[in-house]
């Protein structure tokens, strides 16, 4: 655990992949953004949605066949993955974004908006874990 | 394939690929991030760091060009107002992280890599997309 160099590395990636994508056809890389408009967006506007989405799932998958340790197939309970799932679609549709969006691209921009929607779903996720965790005593 | 299309597969490629070499499709790993008061791990922190290094310094140099380099306009928000909407999403959002420590990228990476956690995870977040889409209207 606490691999900071592949982090970093890692991170790095996904800052020159925003910047690409940027640069070379004018989008933001979020992906609950890119997600909903490929799924529901205007019919001439899925393309580069659906290309970005398979680009991205293929190289993962492809990558995590090779990285020194691969996430383990833990199975945490079905109901709250179903929960979780459900709470982080509605709430990045609502708050127009997430982790890459707010995160990546949004501080990169210096948006306030985006600075204060990290505060928020960091401050709600710590909170969520502490709870979990230290006050219901869940191990997962 | 046109190149623009081209451009988003190679982009996309760039993000899965930084995903997983970042250990971020590994939601115990995100967890240990977010649980501050255990035994943390401050890999987040690090993937967070590296990537808003490079678009804080390359989004200012590519943003000084008239459009993106494949044509059209750049789609940036111009929206910069914090209202109660965003912060309400914002903060459903974080409590779905917390619970599960996946968010959307490493969800649809986990569920191609046949990550079983992720193929419960990702209908649920697809359906409350399309659900806060429509009550949205």
């Amino acid at each position: 655990m606490n691999d900071w160099p592949s982090g970093f590395l890692g991170g790095v990636l996904i800052g020159c992949s925003a910047v690409l994508l940027l640069w070379s056809i004018g989008r933001i890389a979020g992906i609950s953004g890119i997600a909903s408009g490929a799924l529901e967006g205007a019919r001439g506007d899925r393309a580069w949605r659906v290309a970005f989405l398979v680009g991205m799932m293929l190289a993962g998958a492809l990558a995590l066949q090779y990285v020194p340790a691969p996430p383990r197939a833990q199975t945490g309970p079905a109901a709250l993955l179903i929960v979780a799932g459900f709470l982080v679609g509605f709430g990045t549709r609502i708050g127009n974004g997430c982790t890459s969006g707010h995160g990546v691209c949004g501080l990169g921009r210096f948006s306030r908006r985006s600075l204060a929607a990290v505060i928020t779903f960091m401050a709600a996720a710590m909170a969520t874990t502490f709870a979990m965790r230290h006050v219901a005593g869940f191990a997962g | 394939m046109n190149r623009a299309v081209l451009a988003a597969l190679g982009s996309g490629a760039l993000f899965g690929a930084g995903l997983a070499i970042s250990t971020m499709t590994d939601r115990s790993v995100v967890l240990g991030f977010l649980d501050v008061f255990g035994d943390w791990d401050p890999t987040l922190a690090f993937v967070m760091g590296g990537a808003v290094a490079v678009t804080a310094i390359a989004f200012r140099l590519v943003l000084r060009r008239v459009g993106p380099v494949l044509g059209g306009e750049f789609h940036v928000p111009a929206n910069d107002v914090i209202d109660r909407r965003l912060i309400t999403g914002a903060a459903i959002f974080g409590i779905g992280w917390g619970l599960a420590g996946f968010c959307p990228g490493p969800a649809l990476v986990g569920a191609a890599a046949g990550l079983v956690d992720a193929w419960f995870f990702l209908p649920a977040m697809v359906a409350g997309s399309f659900i806060a889409g429509r009550l949205a209207r």
